[in-house]
């Protein structure tokens, strides 16, 4: 049984909170060049300009990349041979946010009550977490600050087994249209299929964390998402939905046995500036 | 997409008659921050017949939520937030005299049906470019609904503040032509 101290926990959050909303990741920076080489429209050049010297301006500057620093998910790959000592993980994991978007001079963006009160938290608590336990000794974290603007766009649907392939693409299409300039093209299209309501929701978010444009492992579904991504850049929403030839990055699928009577279906958007970063103890 | 035209506010009509949709511009003057819930208390404080804490006739209201400042800075990254939760709100503004919004994403017909009436336009900064944006924010100062923390009014004075003219007084929309000549049919 290996043991992990709280105080632990609490810096590599506080660290990777700054980290994730101040230093994109290389992988998604790389990406973003990689399109910019293949947009056409004047605005969607100039924006896609604007976007990398903001990367590096933000980086250079240690401030946020986005003020919007959203939302502090937190995926938990609990080693099921760890021992959390000297106190309550839960805890750590806001505190490690707490200072994390105090010293990082990140915004708090959470308000407490969704309906009567709307009063900010003021240090960007409570975090939303998901954990697992895993084979192993090792604790990873995972931040992925998630924004308002892409959030929003979010959407789940329960088709029906029959509306298959063709359901699933003119549902992500549909979410993307819908979604026009707002989540921040361009984007990364978070689907989630299959297993429950609440499960494919996970899926679509988790899909987000993949090392960008990284295909799918098995080919059929690696399919899937290269049609969608070509599909949605005939859309001409690109970049800021300004128009243009790039309105997604890559689209990530991942997917779970399912009911024999559902086909759930969520998508989850990300702007250009999808932020995640990770530590393991 | 032209050169840079450099604008000052506060604005009048014949300014914004000036600017059409796809101008690149480049502001410089006091523009006032206010997002959802700022705009629910302005709103409101129409309604109830109290005045509102800023005049805003000939104003500029830019839709973000700022990061607090580092040390020697005037304000933190502030990008633009998404415009269409300020539509409910919009009109009612626009008849109290303001002249231009900068935010992101389309706007409701409502609102630019509302900003033909009134002679406004609406600028979008780029959204996630926001650590840039704050090169240009000279000075911040927080002057109404200081309770609502990143949510409550700045006076910002910007200098050369980088915008695009996406819908103008006469209701050219960017969003509709610019989609609509990249998409494949």
């Amino acid at each position: 049984m290996k043991e992990i101290h709280v105080a632990q926990i609490i810096d590599a959050v506080e660290d990777i909170c700054i980290k994730a909303a101040c230093d994109l990741d290389r992988d998604v920076e790389e990406c973003i060049r990689k399109w910019q080489a293949k947009e056409e429209s004047e605005f969607g050049r100039y924006i896609f300009e604007q976007i990398l010297e903001n990367i590096d301006y933000a980086r250079r500057e240690n401030i946020a990349i986005c003020q919007d620093t959203g939302v502090a998910v937190v995926f938990l790959e609990i080693g099921q041979d760890v021992h959390i000592v000297g106190g309550n993980l839960r805890e750590a994991i806001d505190e490690g946010v707490r200072r994390g978007y105090r010293n990082g001079y990140l915004r708090n963006s959470l308000v407490d009550d969704p309906v009567f009160r709307r009063k900010n938290t003021g240090d960007n608590t409570p975090a939303v977490v998901h954990a697992e336990i895993v084979p192993g000794d090792k604790l990873k974290i995972m931040v992925l600050p998630k924004g308002g603007g892409s959030e929003n766009m979010g959407t789940l649907k329960m088709l029906r087994p029959s509306d298959g392939i063709q359901g699933i693409k003119d549902f992500v299409l549909k979410t993307v249209m819908e979604a026009g300039g707002n989540p921040c093209p361009p984007v990364i299209v978070g689907v989630g299929i299959g297993g429950t309501m609440e499960m494919t929701t996970l899926l679509a978010k988790k899909a987000l964390a993949r090392k960008i444009g990284q295909p799918h492992r098995d080919p059929d579904y690696a399919r899937l998402e290269q049609e969608l991504l070509v599909e949605i850049n005939r859309t001409g929403i690109g970049p800021q939905g300004l128009g243009g030839r790039v309105t997604a990055l890559a689209v990530h699928i991942e997917h779970y046995p399912t009911h024999i009577t559902s086909l759930p279906v969520a998508v989850n958007l990300n702007c250009h500036a999808s932020r995640h970063a990770e530590a393991v103890l | 997409m032209a050169g840079v035209k450099k604008i000052r506010t506060p604005l009048t009509t014949e300014m914004v008659e000036q600017l059409t949709a796809g101008d690149r511009v480049a502001i410089t003057g006091i523009i006032y921050t206010a997002r959802d819930a700022a705009h629910k208390r302005l709103v409101q404080a129409f309604e109830e017949g109290k005045s509102l804490p800023v005049d805003i006739t000939g104003q500029v209201v830019y839709y973000v939520g700022p990061c607090p400042p580092k040390p020697g800075k005037a304000l933190g990254s502030c990008g633009p937030t998404t415009s269409f939760r300020m539509d409910a709100y919009a009109p009612t503004l626009l008849d109290l005299g303001l002249k231009g919004m900068i935010g992101k994403g389309q706007r409701s017909d409502e609102v630019i049906k509302s900003m033909v009436k009134n002679k406004a336009v609406y600028f979008a900064a780029i959204g996630g470019a926001a650590a840039i944006i704050s090169r240009s924010v000279k000075t911040a100062e927080v002057v109404a609904y200081e309770d609502l923390g990143p949510e409550a009014i700045y006076r910002l004075e910007v200098e050369d503040f980088p915008c695009i003219v996406v819908t103008d007084a006469q209701g050219n929309d960017l969003y509709k032509t610019g989609v609509e000549k990249y998409r494949v049919k």
